[in-house]
């Protein structure tokens, strides 16, 4: 199987407030259709690497490669255009705009990509309310629906331009068992049905548990 | 790539979440635009109306021949003494006529110059106006009058009567209204006048002139030039004054220096007789300008204030928007396109303000004595002042948006999510 996503020695340090090596010789990659967790002690570099990873931190060492293309090194705009359409992310915290309501929270990323007409991006974006079982909502305010709820948004936010992987940085951190088994499932369909990549980092042993491979961290290095 | 559309609904969403603040920032710059419309449209108006008053009256260029005495006196050609120091105390000039030699040649070589529109012979003259028992000192002007009429706006400040009254009636006279006034004459009734020679001579009054002001007023009256000359007993070449119309006020200057060094005549140009009149006009713009731009520059402040303020509380927006896709630019434009947004309300409003202001005030009523012809306060409607207003909301509220866009431009998302 081909690889999506491969780091290659990376390092990085924060110089503030002292000099601190966060990020130590991490190499690993993940594969297509593969659904990885990402486990460690709170502390350990997890929402660093992730960061890195998603193109958001540019400042580190080492190779960053999506599809075999090497991502380190490119200017910002081109970054910005990678996470656009390569890369869904879904933060621990349901980071939506408020103002906006759940439809055109999910339609933001697209309408940014433009490759589609405003009609189309509007279906496609409740397709992917209704996957997640949320369409009802779609015309609420972001600001007026539930936890989990905002969580299924922001997945369906992170699906809509297909990308060919999603990270998730403790997605069902802030869920009850019965949601954050709902998002699993929704994860498990995804890889399993579209093929798609997941990395997802969790404090969650039977969510982990659960996913095809865990990736130990401990101290910014990657346990084999 | 910009995509319009969405940057654009993502400033509108956050304007409208934040109405009450992006109401008073927009009502900021409608107040700076709306006051800079009416003051300058009401100040140039006035500047105008001063300009007609004043300026319109004075030709472009005088001439006349000024009685002065004679710079070489005799002593000075005399060779015998040359080399010596010769002094001469207390020189008087000559008892010369006013009268301007040639003037009928001058003003036909005038009026062939490209430059000029026209040039008006005058006979100048003091008078004694006498109506029963009191007599009055004052200014006789003869003048062709439908010339005048036309090429100056003479006729305008001519209340009762008209040119053709003055024009087409023997021995008439148009009598300054503060003339007629203190000599309780009106329309139809003589008036005696004395010349400083000792003849006197009746005059029918066609006319009542107003200039405005009542020094002019008190005195001054206007003839027909061959009453003038006749009534001073002089030939029909005998002109005292040459007022010069130009198409070009600008020429006056250069024109005049070379009448003074050709002919040996005095001759005065519209920008040095009116120097300090422009002045006046100078600091009444200056005034205008900088209370509209005082104005612009609060309510340019209130507009980086609350940009500033939504870029902090749309932080995590800012953030999420970076993280899904969006370019530092993108962003940057959101925050941009919200400044733009309220400066082009705030402008366009503040233009619809400023000239409904500017209508209300050309229509209150302005009645004076000094001003005959004007009723309502004077308003220029000029379509500069409303391009100039537009585009100065624009730069404004352009300049107020950069710095805190720029701020947001650089946020660095993963700062922000970290954070929570
Ligand atoms: N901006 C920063 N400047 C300096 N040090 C930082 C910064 N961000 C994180 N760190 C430190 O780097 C280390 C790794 O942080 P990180 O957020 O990646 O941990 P984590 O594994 O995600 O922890 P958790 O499970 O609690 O989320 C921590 O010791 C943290 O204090
Ligand atoms: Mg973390």
């Amino acid at each position: 199987m081909e690889n999506i996503l491969e780091a290659r020695n990376i390092n990085k340090h924060f110089k503030k407030p002292v000099l601190f090596h966060v990020l130590k010789d991490i190499s690993f990659s993940v594969k297509e259709g593969e659904f990885a967790s990402i486990m460690g002690k709170s502390g350990c570099g997890k929402s660093t690497l992730l960061y890195v990873l998603s193109t958001m931190d540019t400042d580190y060492e080492g190779q960053l490669f999506l599809h075999g293309e090497l991502v380190s090194g490119q200017p910002a705009d081109k970054l910005a255009y990678i996470r656009n359409k390569h890369i869904g992310f879904v933060f621990q915290f349901h980071y939506l705009l408020a103002e906006f309501t759940v439809l055109e929270n999910v339609m933001l990323p697209a309408r940014k990509l433009a490759e589609r007409s405003y009609e189309e991006i509007e279906q496609k974006a409740m397709e992917k309310l209704q996957i997640l079982g949320i369409d009802k909502l779609a015309l609420k305010k972001a600001s007026q629906i539930s936890g989990g709820e905002k969580q299924r948004v922001a997945i369906a936010r992170a699906l809509i331009n297909d990308p060919v992987i999603i990270m998730g940085d403790e997605p069902t951190g802030n869920l009850d068992s019965h949601n954050s088994e709902n998002v699993f499932n929704i994860f498990r369909e995804l890889s399993d049905e579209q093929g798609l990549s997941l990395l997802i980092v969790t404090h969650d042993q039977d969510f982990a548990d659960k996913t095809d491979r865990i990736i130990q961290m401990e101290d910014g290095r990657i346990l084999a | 790539m910009i995509q319009r559309s969405v940057i654009m609904s993502i400033a509108k969403t956050h304007l409208l979440s934040k109405l009450k603040q992006t109401i008073i920032a927009a009502l900021g710059v409608t107040f700076g635009i709306g006051s800079y419309i009416t003051l300058v449209s009401f100040m140039t108006g006035l500047n105008n109306m001063l300009d007609d008053l004043i300026l319109n009256q004075t030709p472009h260029i005088h001439i006349y021949n000024e009685i002065q005495p004679s710079k070489q006196q005799p002593v000075d050609i005399y060779e015998a003494l040359s080399g010596s120091l010769n002094m001469v105390r207390s020189i008087k000039p000559k008892q010369t006529q006013k009268k301007i030699h040639n003037a009928q040649p001058l003003i036909d070589l005038l009026e062939k110059d490209p430059r000029v529109r026209g040039a008006l012979p005058q006979v100048k003259t003091q008078i004694f106006y006498i109506a029963g028992p009191i007599d009055l000192g004052g200014n006789l002007t003869g003048v062709n009058i439908l010339q005048e009429a036309e090429l100056s706006n003479l006729g305008d400040y001519i209340v009762e009567g008209s040119p053709q009254d003055l024009e087409n009636t023997a021995n008439a006279i148009i009598l300054g209204s503060g003339v007629a006034e203190k000599m309780s004459l009106e329309i139809g009734e003589r008036v005696q006048v004395n010349t400083v020679q000792g003849e006197l001579f009746p005059l029918k009054v066609v006319g009542i002139y107003q200039s405005g002001i009542s020094d002019i007023d008190n005195i001054q009256s206007y003839t027909n030039l061959k009453t003038a000359q006749k009534i001073l007993g002089q030939p029909e070449n005998y002109i005292t004054d040459i007022n010069v119309k130009l198409y070009d006020t600008d020429d006056a200057v250069g024109l005049a220096k070379k009448i003074e060094e050709q002919y040996g005549l005095r001759a005065v140009d519209v920008q040095t007789a009116n120097a300090q009149f422009e002045t006046g006009n100078t600091v009444r713009n200056l005034i205008s300008y900088s209370v509209s731009v005082t104005l612009l520059l609060v309510a340019g402040f209130g507009i980086y204030n609350i940009l500033n303020m939504l870029i902090y509380e749309k932080m995590n927006d800012i953030a999420i928007l970076k993280a899904t896709g969006f370019t530092g630019r993108d962003v940057q434009w959101v925050f941009m396109s919200q400044a733009l947004i309220i400066g082009i309300i705030g402008g366009v409003t503040g233009l619809l303000v400023g000239y409904l202001l500017s209508v209300v005030i050309s229509n209150t009523p302005f009645e004076t004595e000094a001003l005959p012809t004007i009723e309502t306060y004077p308003v220029n409607f000029d379509p500069w002042f409303y391009i100039i207003g537009i585009s100065f909301a624009i730069v404004a509220t352009f300049l107020a948006g950069y710095l805190p866009s720029k701020r947001a431009k650089k946020i660095d998302p993963v700062r922000i999510i970290n954070r929570l």
